[in-house]
């Protein structure tokens, strides 16, 4: 029911040239710098958003802690750019609280390319200890999504209470260069915009392969009919253990480019909100096809900057409703409606589907 | 003595004090094609649970081929040791179709992380096999989820067999199904049982006098009689059993 469109490959090549052309060569020229800028940011949310689909739309396990994830991506590389800011100097925040010496969990940060791999590797880590006890003990459904949700919620909380080793609630703001480069250059924002963009098209990319891979097709079973998997002779533990940990990875590196791109990580970014918002974008853009979660992450982030911005005062009430409705009306999203549609107008050439029963009549008499 | 494939041993499971099974003695041979009947509560399921440790025994313990102990091993190892099991209710994967749902089944020992790979020439060969005995050839490209009841009931069949599992345990495979269909699954099994063990469990006298050869009876969690089908059948306890007292002629 749920699968990707399943149009020929040739179109669907040519969409993805399409779109990646207009991303990278027109929107940079015609978009202003702060468009630009904001667009960025949209395109990691919409990162975040297929690592969510992973789980969620395919597999169906409804994670509340992809914010975490995320978050855990931007601390890592957001303690890089604070360093490269301080330079020889220790960053700003320890001065106020009478650190004298940069703490030792703080030295390996001074290597940008050991921030990027802890940002991705550490929620993998993460996820995948607390994925492994919740999936062994058979937990699912609900009381996954509360358990994620209170990990984020415990994290948050132990970060505010590290004022003098994480600067607590105020979190990490002094980011002023990236190898180098001021980020408050618009040359810089437009290089990090456009590998925003590569990046994102190359999770679009390995995730599509993934899914059409048998093991995509072992995570839809796995959504259908767990039980029917483990008594076909495959430990779902190890299945759901390993996609989970996927999209925690792809929620951290979507970190890594959020963090320069906003030049703050604090912890507001693992509050209950910011998790389900992320479900938000994805259920928005239809959840078990990849293109929604994208889709639906920039729709409904466009929405609301657009709305707050006009109407600063009753902004989360229309959200709000927006929200209502769609879910309402558009119980598949976005790409899961238009899907819907154009069966309807043209009948898909790779599914057949069975005429009525070819038996003589339903009810046999019975020869007891 | 022949050689067996499962053997329960003194087993006894209960449910809030209620026994299901027994103190159970029971055994099916290489190469058996075994019905299993007995009325409702009698104990069948559990038995089916104990034999693919989907539930563990309080006392006793199975033994699979020799020298698996169930008991002890997970649901998936078992799988892969060798034993297939039907669920009463289809279930099948209705979000695939049905060549999907067989190319699930079919690599079941491979690992995850080389399930990237596509099939390889043999395994595709069975899946077309089983494709044909199972009679889905042409809905191959079918969702699983609209198939009729009785073809659902062949695609988890056909799961089954493309896993080339040593003992197949069936719980009422033909439950629900028109007269036509119900042969064509008893043609199936005996199709199928030719180089395995098989355990139907069926309620279906019918079918049962069809396709049967050897016939045990379980009542209240414990074996009541056991042999070819005629001699049960004739059986008084077994008589009184299914239709009450009072009730002799058959």
């Amino acid at each position: 029911m749920i699968r990707q469109l399943s149009k020929p490959n040739a179109l669907h090549n040519f969409g993805f040239i399409a779109c990646a052309f207009l991303l990278l060569f027109v929107l940079p020229v015609v978009l202003s710098d702060f468009q630009i800028n904001l667009l960025g940011r949209f395109l990691t949310y919409a990162i975040v958003a297929i690592g969510l689909d992973l789980i969620w739309g395919y597999t169906g396990m409804l994670s509340l802690g992809q914010a975490l994830f995320f978050s855990l991506g931007a601390y890592c590389f957001g303690m890089y750019l604070n360093l490269e800011t301080a330079g020889t100097r220790l960053p700003e925040f320890m001065g106020l609280y009478g650190v004298m010496e940069l703490p030792f969990f703080w030295q390996p940060f001074y290597s940008p390319i050991f921030a990027i791999i802890m940002a991705i590797v550490l929620p993998m880590v993460v996820a995948g200890v607390l994925g492994f006890m919740i999936f062994r003990s058979r937990i699912q459904g609900v009381y996954f999504s509360i358990i994620t949700q209170a990990l984020t919620a415990i994290v948050a909380l132990l970060l505010i209470g590290q004022q003098r080793l994480i600067n607590g609630t105020n979190g990490i703001t002094e980011m002023r260069t990236i190898f180098g480069a001021r980020l408050a250059d618009p040359g810089t924002k437009i290089a990090l915009y456009i590998a925003t963009v590569i990046v994102l098209g190359l999770v679009y990319l390995g995730c599509r392969a993934l899914i059409r891979s048998r093991f995509g097709r072992l995570l839809v079973a796995v959504r259908d009919d767990e039980n029917r998997v483990r008594f076909m002779g495959y430990n779902p533990v190890v299945i759901k253990t390993l996609v989970f940990m996927l999209s925690a990875g792809i929620a951290g590196l979507a970190g890594v480019l959020l963090v320069p791109q906003i030049g703050i990580i604090s912890p507001k970014q693992l509050d209950i909100v910011a998790s389900i918002e992320i479900v938000i974008w994805v259920a928005v853009g239809g959840r078990g096809t990849l293109l929604g979660a994208i889709i639906g992450a920039v729709l409904v982030n466009t929405g609301k900057s657009t709305i707050s911005t006009n109407y600063p005062e009753i902004w989360q009430l229309i959200m709000g409703s927006l929200f209502i409705g769609v879910v309402l009306l558009f119980p598949k999203g976005v790409v899961g409606s238009l899907r819907d549609l154009f069966q309807k107008i043209k009948v898909n050439p790779r599914r057949e589907y069975l005429p009525l029963s070819a038996e003589p009549s339903a009810i046999e008499v019975e020869t007891a | 003595m022949t050689k067996k494939i499962v053997e329960v041993k003194g087993v006894t499971v209960s449910f809030d004090g209620f026994k299901v099974l027994d103190d159970l003695d029971f055994s099916i041979n290489y190469g058996e094609l075994r019905f299993l009947i007995g009325p409702n509560g009698a104990g069948k399921s559990t038995l089916l649970d104990i034999m693919t440790s989907k539930t563990r025994p309080d006392k006793g313990k199975v033994i699979f081929d020799g020298h698996i102990n169930v008991t002890r091993a997970a649901e998936h190892r078992l799988v892969r040791h060798g034993v297939g099991r039907k669920f009463q209710t289809p279930s099948i994967f209705s979000s695939l179709t049905v060549y999907e749902n067989l190319e699930a089944a079919i690599g079941f020992k491979t690992r995850p992380y080389k399930l990237g790979k596509g099939l390889s020439g043999e395994q595709k060969d069975k899946i077309e096999e089983t494709l044909e005995i199972t009679n889905l050839k042409e809905h191959r490209h079918t969702s699983a989820g609209i198939l009729s009841h009785g073809q659902k009931q062949w695609l988890e069949i056909g799961m089954l067999l493309v896993q080339e599992p040593k003992l197949v345990l069936l719980d009422e495979p033909v439950a629900g199904m028109t007269r036509r269909e119900r042969d064509h699954t008893g043609e199936l099994l005996h199709k199928i049982a030719q180089n395995r063990s098989i355990l139907v469990v069926e309620h279906d006298m019918v079918f049962v006098r069809q396709f049967a050869s050897t016939v045990t009876v379980l009542h209240m969690g414990k074996l009541l009689c056991e042999g070819p089908v005629e001699q049960v059948q004739s059986d008084p306890q077994v008589i009184e059993v299914y239709l009450g007292r009072g009730h002799k002629a058959a």
